[in-house]
């Protein structure tokens, strides 16, 4: 792993490495390195297979994270290599001409996260949320239970307990603490 | 509204031009109706009876609990010593088992199933989701009161419920159907407003018609 990352560094702008296990690294690119190193990493380097493509908010920050996660099946490897963009102009370069699938993944963010991906296939098509109208919801200030308290009615009656007490009431109700 | 939905002109044989308008042609624009009862109670009786001893469930997994019906159907519980069988179509079921939460996407398709489905029908809510959101309860996009969009007859409570429990549901719903409490359908019919004002609160991309059947 670090002498890929090293030889890696010699062209392009890498991040530090963290490597979080023997067969799982992490690194940094900014954002107009990402399509060619992810096609130095496919047709040089064995990174045949995108394992997944998803995004962490920032919201302190003001960034999103994307990570792609490529393997390399004859090494057995994974890299996550992570971009950062800004959070309010949410877009991202398309990667659906390395790997057909990502366009699924972009689908997925554009209606989860509201990151767009210009050019990517059916990216403005609904994908599991119809006809949503609200914040996209895995975005950080998107309050759910309120949106969910207004959206759905409650069926009165529900309690909740704090599990330790309620069972220390069950189980051991003469108990000191 | 979706592009097969729209009105459009097909080219027929010998070149004639035939308008279609879908919601029209293909679908039934009328609500449901009040299915009364038999002419007399002991006919009733009888076919509430007939109606109790062939309780067939609609295929349909909505959540989690679409696992449990698996071991039911096969030999270690075995719910068809019951009269209780799987059927792969709306057409010929009148049990529609709402397993588990419901997600906004799943709530439409299980309307028009429901819909499809003939009288006499029943629904049977499974687990705590349907009954106030389990613990779907802060969820965006799972509804936590089932009967706010489709009459339930009857809810089996659980996260999940085991088998048995389904099988025990399964033997009150059966009660209920003989005694003439299970009305779900009429319900429906009744207060078909209430029911698509709830639906369509939820649904925000409805592109199908009122009724579908």
């Amino acid at each position: 792993m670090q002498a890929l990352y090293d030889k890696l560094k010699q062209h392009y702008a890498l991040g530090e490495l963290s490597e979080q296990r023997a067969d799982l690294c992490f690194f940094t690119v900014p954002r107009e390195h990402l399509s060619s190193l992810l096609l130095y990493l496919r047709d040089v380097e064995g990174y045949t297979h995108l394992v997944l493509l998803t995004a962490v908010d920032w919201i302190e920050q003001n960034q999103f994270q994307l990570t792609y996660l490529v393997n390399n099946r004859l090494s057995a490897n994974d890299i996550g290599i992570r971009v950062l963009i800004d959070r309010d102009v949410a877009s991202m370069e398309s990667i659906h001409h390395l790997w057909p699938t990502a366009a699924t993944y972009q689908r997925e963010l554009k209606e989860m996260f509201g990151i767009d991906f210009p050019g990517s296939p059916r990216i403005d098509e609904d994908f599991i949320l119809e006809g949503w109208q609200d914040l996209p919801p895995y975005r950080r200030d998107f309050d759910t239970l309120k949106y969910s308290e207004q959206t759905y009615r409650d069926r009165p009656g529900r309690v909740t307990h704090d599990p330790a007490s309620h069972m220390k009431q069950q189980l051991y109700p003469d108990a000191e603490d | 509204m979706k592009e097969e939905l729209q009105k459009r002109i097909v080219k027929g044989p010998g070149g004639v031009d035939i308008e279609v308008e879908p919601l029209r042609d293909y679908y039934c624009e009328a609500p449901p109706t009040v299915m009364p009862a038999a002419y007399s109670k002991i006919v009733e009786d009888l076919f509430n009876w007939a109606r109790s001893e062939s309780i067939w469930i609609l295929g349909f997994g909505t959540g989690c609990g679409a696992i449990e019906m698996r071991p039911l159907m096969t030999p270690r519980f075995d719910a068809y010593r019951y009269g209780i069988q799987w059927r792969p179509t709306p057409r010929q079921a009148n049990l529609f088992v709402i397993s588990g939460y419901l997600s906004v996407k799943t709530l439409k398709r299980a309307i028009r199933s429901y819909e499809q489905m003939q009288n006499p029908k029943y629904v049977v809510g499974l687990g705590s989701c349907t009954i106030n959101g389990g613990m779907y309860w802060d969820s965006y996009n799972t509804i936590k009161r089932l009967d706010d969009y489709l009459p339930v007859d009857l809810y089996i409570t659980g996260c999940m419920p085991r088998p048995e429990a389904l099988l025990q549901g399964f033997m009150d719903l059966k009660k209920l159907i003989r005694a003439g409490n299970a009305e779900g359908a009429n319900q429906y019919a009744e207060n078909f407003k209430w029911y698509k004002d709830n639906q369509k609160k939820v649904i925000k991309d409805w592109d199908m018609p009122d009724y579908s059947w």
